[in-house]
């Protein structure tokens, strides 16, 4: 995918770094935690680690962690690459950092959410969050930018969160936003918390499906 | 650590659905302290569905659980921090070796890391697996799986053992290695509830049965006073060195004579007159007997008629 953006728009690359950035992160946070729960359902361990003193939160909190750790590695390798070979400059980069910590938190918790309804089959959850995740990065602002996009295409893009930390990469590396950077973090984490308060209401409510 | 007074398990009206399956039926039971509590009930019945909800890992639709005096729905962290939970599928972590989930399953319980590495020793020399703590679980036996999960259940020492048909499956060893550490536990007071639908095994460690058919309690009882409630007769079984005639065994006492392989099934209500009426025939043929046993009435048969075989 990479060669193909780089072959295609070799010369506004580095304008594409930061959706492509955000795309990195997107994916990678939010591809542990639908496989987690699945696995262990699966695996037989789901039941042993209900049976410990935990509660479900602070599973729910575990796994999205995980997520959150990998997306995080994962985009600063992106990042590294991208100021070694595109030149990158930065211009805010305590910014970077921060929304690179939302976002990732932000993905790894919805990938938790995709994990909820988890029979014990991996594949099922694999198929849908692949159903839900692609369709996101499109109305993102990654391959369109957000003023060219028009009607029900600017309204999807407002509900996805992947939007607002484009926005932020966006001013922390070239300096020009939309929105204000304020409101895109706010926005970011209003979908954390979001997203969280969903998982931990399915998982709950899906606790015995496929164990 | 328990209460002394009072049931160390409470369950009141216990209901749980699956969809429209009523798999727990408002139950009623109480499990006293030190004691070996079993569930006993074909498959189906509503064991596992119970023992998920007395551990916490089920939420009941209707109904309550206590665990030594706490209310399990409002403080189950620390319920769960007295008991030890065997379930019936779960499984430790394949890809991590015996003594690293022993360790991880003791950070659980938040034993202190001094504390975590004496018991963990303990366990795996108590289970003969010494020699194999640093191999991944996921090369192990069946039996040594079972070992290991019990391991991880049993490694803060807790005041009560919940297990879920724990020796399903398994070889006479690590059976019987799981029955030993039960007893054991039980006899330095830890409480146990376990669930079976082998009746030999229920008879043999639990005080007390619960026999369950479709989520509902059909009868609880000591195991002696459960298989006498149905049936009074008794048999009497006896061999001898050389075969006999059926007629030749014949008294008044006897209510019906079988052959089970080489031995004779003599049924009857009167066990003192018929082991007599034996011995007496024996002495005057010439008899010479190899084997005598009394039998009570079987726990099996009256399971089977609780639970509607019959
Ligand atoms: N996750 C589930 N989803 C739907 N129905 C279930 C589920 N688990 C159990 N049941 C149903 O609930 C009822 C009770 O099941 P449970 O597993 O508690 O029985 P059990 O006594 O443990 O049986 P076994 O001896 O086979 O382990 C059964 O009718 C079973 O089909
Ligand atoms: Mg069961």
């Amino acid at each position: 995918m990479f060669l193909a953006f780089y072959l295609g728009r070799a010369i506004d690359l580095s304008i594409f770094f930061p959706g492509f950035l955000a795309m990195a992160l997107f994916f990678t946070a939010s591809s542990v935690g639908p496989l987690i729960t699945p696995w262990e359902k699966q695996a037989g361990t789901y039941e042993r680690l209900l049976s410990f003193p935990v509660t479900i939160s602070t599973i729910i909190m575990g796994d999205m962690a995980a997520g959150a750790i990998f997306g995080l590695v994962i985009s600063s390798v992106v990042l590294i690459a991208g100021i070694i070979f595109l030149e990158l400059i930065i211009s805010n980069l305590i910014l970077l950092i921060l929304a690179m910590f939302l976002g990732t938190l932000c993905f790894a918790s919805f990938g938790v959410l995709l994990a909820a309804p988890s029979s014990r089959a991996p594949s099922n959850v694999m198929m849908l969050s692949s159903l839900i995740r692609f369709p996101l990065i499109f109305v993102s602002g990654i391959f369109i930018p957000l003023e060219k996009l028009q009607g029900a295409g600017r309204i999807l893009s407002y509900i996805s969160p992947l939007t607002y930390l484009v926005d932020l990469f966006h001013t922390a590396l070239s300096g020009n936003s939309i929105m204000h950077v304020s409101l895109n973090c706010l926005v970011l984490i209003a979908f954390t918390a979001f997203f969280l308060f969903l998982a931990g209401l399915f998982h709950k409510r899906n606790i015995a499906k496929g164990m | 650590m328990l209460p002394n007074n009072g049931p160390v398990i409470q369950a009141s009206n216990l209901t749980k659905y699956y969809g429209k399956i009523l798999a727990v039926d408002h139950m009623d039971f109480a499990v006293k302290k030190a004691e070996v509590f079993g569930f006993l009930g074909p498959n189906g019945a509503g064991k596992t569905t119970t023992i998920r909800m007395l551990t916490g890992i089920l939420k009941p639709d209707h109904g309550s659980v206590t665990i030594a005096g706490i209310d399990f729905a409002r403080k189950q962290l620390r319920a769960k921090m007295l008991m030890g939970v065997i379930p019936e599928t779960g499984n430790v972590y394949a890809d991590l070796t015996a003594e690293q989930n022993l360790h991880l399953a003791g950070k659980y319980y938040g034993l202190p890391k001094n504390d975590l590495v004496i018991r963990s020793n303990e366990i795996l020399s108590q289970f003969g697996i010494e020699d194999r703590a640093d191999h991944l679980v996921r090369t192990f036996s069946k039996g040594l799986k079972q070992r290991i999960n019990i391991g991880c259940a049993i490694i803060h020492d807790p005041s009560i053992l919940f297990l879920d048909e724990p020796t399903e499956g398994l070889d006479v060893l690590s059976r019987r290695l799981i029955i030993e550490t039960i007893h054991r536990m039980n006899e330095n007071g830890t409480t146990v509830f376990l669930t079976t639908h082998n009746i030999e095994e229920a008879n043999r460690l639990c005080q007390r049965i619960a026999i369950i058919n479709k989520g509902k309690i059909v009868a609880i009882d000591r195991p002696e006073v459960l298989r006498s409630t149905f049936d009074k007769t008794r048999s009497i079984e006896v061999a001898f060195d050389r075969r006999t005639d059926k007629e030749l065994l014949y008294c008044d006492s006897i209510l019906k004579i079988d052959l089970h392989g080489d031995k004779w099934r003599l049924y009857t209500n009167d066990p003192d007159t018929t082991v007599k009426h034996v011995a007496a025939l024996a002495e005057k043929h010439d008899l010479k007997i190899i084997a005598l046993t009394i039998c009570g009435p079987s726990l099996e048969d009256a399971f089977i008629r609780l639970t509607g075989g019959k």
